[in-house]
């Protein structure tokens, strides 16, 4: 029998979350930034999993795979975008794209 | 009948609502149609109603509705007719008929020409609200309009700045006396509770004795209105500077109409001057002390219609010069025979400016005796009417009759007589100065284009009104026709009469006056015709060019009002832009603008900036959710 | 089972916080799929094994290889490298970790209120979790598929450069 917190399952999502969170904020680098977005949605889905765990249900994993399937659409789009980006400015820095300030 | 009384204005207002709002796009025989229409639609309806006021000559009211009903204070849109308005009606109607029928013509060629007959019956519908007006708002509403219309022909020709000039210049000096009248009007209502005139009169003469404060308060700020509608001193700069506007324009409002409104409304209020001995008087030495200044003035204009303004308001002086002695009828029979010579003379006149091309300089004018033979016979009988040469013609009759009639008023009187007998003198002089050199010596600009039926006919039809108009009142010595003062009789009493034994003076002074203008004839004659050498070298010596200047410019007071009034005030105005309030204002203003610049900063484009903002966001929701 | 929860976390955090410091990106990616297997351990301890597997083969498997496709064709080498040490200024710390501070402070307070629950540990089947994708959640699992059809369809679209667009975006860009 394997005994797993829950609190424990939850803190380690929340801290990948944050992580996550100072990637995206610290990190100029558009691939850099959108790995970090992995990192936080892969952190959701690690809270998704306890909670079902918890419980003993299959609903936890259920949304994980949503969440899944939606992580790997938004990366195909978004690295799209980045090559896109890329082409336009010649560098893959994210202040690079601020032609929308004022 | 006489109910068609309130459509005597309605007309030409209708007429200007129409034009107005078809806004230039009607053909032009429409346009002329409805413009010298309504006016002359009016005309036939003032005839019949004064036909009618004839057989039966008691005072008439017709109250249309009630325009304001606020705390006592109840002026209707109400109608006044007895004899005094009655004629003042059918004058304006006729002359404005007349002289519509004439800008058909002259205005023809112009690309303003439905928005000249739509002000144009706007002004013939306010000054006739103006005469008939039965409470004093309503005549003040008819005032403003009438001073709206002035502003906006003067400035027709609104392309050139100085024309805009001119009808600002008019209107801030008329202004100046409308306050005073609106002032004049708060005294009344205040005191006497009404501003029903009728009624006004009788409040006045049962709680007011004579000489107190409050009619003579009253009285004055009435006159001051008068003064600046009427262009006497010292409101008299805006009259000459109104010849910018458009020649029919200026033989309208500047002449026959606008210009007598102040005359008008002292005649109509004269129970306040009976009440108020200083201002009554102060109305006869204004009128004197006017005619003088601009008689002086005219001698040495060389703009033909500038000469024309100035006698215009020298005339208007004769006409203070009557009421101020308590001979109002003889003011409204000076007015009637001013207003069909003057506006004879200034439509011919146009007809000369037109044909010679705007050439306004008289001496750069000669000859036109027999090029322009219709203009030059108008333009001799209107001189020969303002004037007042002996028996032929209408000015002789009133201008005698005012002169009579300031000789007899006390003290005063010799002073105020020798005032006006000089003023004649002068105006022979200036006026056939005038005739002389347009119209004798070698032709130096030749005219071009014809003079239609339209012109033609105002300009007959106006010389024989101002040769036989005076035949209505005749002297005692001459064949005693009082008609006109005994029309007036109902509405204006009559002057204290004379004293038995005095017609032999009367006809003394009657033939004194009458040889003045003679004389004043055969020095034009002299002076601009013959041109004697010696007479040559006292004009050109140093002194009088110095002198004639000095009148030219009207006695200095454009320069006077201009160093006194006009230039500290754009200074007070121009240190004023920034003073404190407007800095509160604008404070708030340039506070808005270093926020937004604030706020637009914090819009970089930069999309961790913007991550940082959702963080930062969820990190406040989740604090409340979790804590609250 | 218990310790292997922990030092799966222990991994899975410190090669997070590896990627979020790398100055090689490619390392960054690396680190990256080091940290998704570690997820992956977790998961398998927590009974789900099918979600681990899941983690494995598609988010290690195919999210961060695409990842590394787009890398190879956008990666500078060396220039990257130094252009990234210039990015990672000192001062750039302050800000983030402060607002992630508050962030995990948040959560750790909203742990904390509540009692300690025990995780039950119990294996979920697979088949369990077929049966409730195809049940209740059939509609949900219409809709991923409809989003994952967007997904395709707009990678495709936006990836595809034309390449006369290309040549003439290029020489209005210089």
């Amino acid at each position: 029998m394997n005994v797993v917190l829950m609190q424990h399952a939850l803190l380690l999502a929340m801290i990948l979350f944050a992580l996550g969170t100072i990637g995206v904020l610290m990190r100029r680098n558009l691939i850099v930034m959108l790995m970090s977005v992995e990192i936080m949605l892969n952190a959701a889905g690690l809270a998704f999993i306890a909670a079902g765990s918890r419980w003993g249900q299959a609903d936890g994993q259920v949304m994980f795979i949503l969440i899944l399937a939606m992580a790997a659409a938004e990366v195909a789009v978004g690295l799209a975008l980045i090559l896109r980006l890329y082409q336009r400015l010649g560098t893959l820095d994210a202040d690079a794209a601020d032609q929308m300030r004022g | 009948m006489l109910s068609l009384l309130a459509f005597i204005p309605a007309f030409p207002l209708l007429g200007f609502a129409m034009l107005l709002m078809t806004a230039g796009l009607l053909p032009k025989r429409w346009i002329t149609t409805i413009g010298v229409g309504s006016v002359g639609i009016a005309a036939i309806l003032a005839l019949i109603v004064m036909a009618t006021f004839l057989n039966s000559p008691e005072p008439y009211t017709e109250i249309v509705w009630t325009w304001i009903a606020v705390s006592g204070l109840t002026p209707h849109i109400g109608f006044y007719l007895d004899a005094l308005s009655g004629l003042m009606m059918l004058v304006v109607a006729f002359v404005s008929l007349l002289i519509h029928l004439y800008s058909a013509e002259f205005m023809s060629a112009d690309e303003g020409y439905s928005r000249y007959f739509a002000y144009m019956n706007l002004f013939v519908g306010s000054m006739l609200v103006l005469i008939l007006a039965d409470n004093l708002l309503f005549l003040y509403l008819g005032w403003e309009g009438v001073g709206l219309c002035s502003y906006l022909l003067i400035g027709f020709w609104y392309r050139d700045p100085a024309n805009g000039l001119a009808a600002r210049k008019a209107f801030v000096v008329t202004r100046v006396g409308d306050t005073a009248m609106a002032i004049g009007l708060f005294v009344l209502f205040t005191n006497l509770g009404t501003l029903d005139i009728q009624s006004l009169m009788q409040q006045a003469v049962v709680h007011w004795p004579v000489g107190s404060v409050l009619p003579i308060a009253a009285a004055a700020l009435l006159l001051g209105g008068a003064i600046g509608k009427s262009a006497q001193l010292p409101l008299q700069t805006w009259l000459p500077d109104a010849m910018a506007g458009p020649t029919p324009v200026s033989a309208l409002i500047h002449a026959a109409t606008m210009v007598t409104a102040g005359v008008y409304l002292i005649a109509r209020t004269h129970v306040l001057y009976d009440l108020a001995p200083p201002v009554h008087t102060a109305v006869a030495v204004i009128g004197a002390l006017t005619l003088l200044l601009a008689g002086f003035s005219a001698l040495n204009q060389t703009d033909l219609k500038r000469i024309l303004a100035y006698s215009t308001i020298s005339q208007i002086g004769y006409m203070f010069l009557a009421l101020g002695v308590g001979a109002w009828s003889a003011a409204i029979f000076h007015f009637m025979t001013h207003a069909f010579f003057k506006a004879l003379l200034f439509l011919s006149a146009g007809v000369v400016v037109q044909r010679l091309g705007e050439e306004h300089d008289i001496f750069k004018m000669g000859g036109l005796r027999q090029r322009l033979p219709l203009a030059f016979w108008s333009f001799l009988i209107g001189s020969i009417s303002l004037a007042a040469l002996p028996l032929i013609d209408a000015g002789f009759y009133s201008k005698d009759l005012i002169l009579w009639e300031a000789w007899s008023d006390g003290a005063l009187g010799p002073w105020l007589w020798a005032a006006g007998l000089f003023g004649a003198l002068l105006t022979a002089i200036y006026i056939f100065r005038a005739v002389f050199v347009v119209f004798f010596g070698p032709v130096k600009l030749e005219p071009a284009g014809l003079t239609g039926w339209r012109i033609a006919i105002p300009l007959v039809v106006l010389s024989i009104l101002a040769l036989a108009a005076g035949f209505v009142e005749i002297p005692p010595y001459l064949g005693n026709v009082p008609a006109f003062s005994q029309f007036m009789q109902s509405a204006l009493p009559a002057p204290p009469a004379p004293v038995s034994g005095e017609s032999s003076l009367q006809i003394m002074l009657s033939a004194i006056a009458g040889l003045v203008a003679v004389l004043g004839v055969g020095v034009a004659y002299i002076a601009f015709r013959q041109r004697p050498a010696s007479l040559e070298a006292l004009i050109q010596s140093p002194a009088s060019l110095a002198l004639q200047h000095f009148w030219e410019t009207g006695w200095g007071f454009d320069w006077l009002y201009d160093r006194a009034l006009v230039r500290p005030f754009l200074w007070f105005a121009r240190v004023d832009q920034g003073d404190f309030i407007d800095r509160f204002y604008s404070g708030l203003a340039s506070l808005s603008r270093a926020a937004y610049r604030q706020l637009s900063e914090s819009e970089t484009g930069r999309v961790r900036r913007y991550a940082a903002g959702i963080t930062a966001g969820s990190i406040v929701l989740i604090a409340i959710l979790v804590f609250a | 089972m218990t310790i292997a929860f922990y030092i799966a976390a222990a991994v899975a955090v410190i090669a997070t916080a590896l990627v979020i410091i790398n100055l090689n990106v490619v390392h960054a990616l690396l680190c990256l799929v080091i940290s998704f297997l570690a997820v992956a351990i977790v998961f398998y301890v927590l009974g789900a094994p099918f979600a681990a597997a899941l983690e494995v083969i598609v988010y290690a498997g195919a999210i961060m290889v695409l990842f590394v496709f787009v890398l190879i064709m956008l990666s500078t080498g060396g220039a990257a490298i130094q252009q990234e040490r210039d990015w990672l200024t000192p001062w750039i710390w302050v800000g983030p970790i402060g607002l992630s501070a508050i962030l995990l402070g948040e959560f750790v307070y909203l742990l904390l209120r509540n009692p300690v629950t025990a995780a039950s540990g119990a294996l979920v089947q697979p088949r369990q979790v077929g049966a409730l994708l195809f049940g209740p959640y059939l509609l949900g699992v219409e809709l991923a598929s409809m989003l994952l059809l967007a997904g395709l369809v707009g990678a495709y679209h936006l990836g595809r450069t034309d390449r006369k667009a290309a040549d003439e975006r290029g020489g209005m860009e210089r």
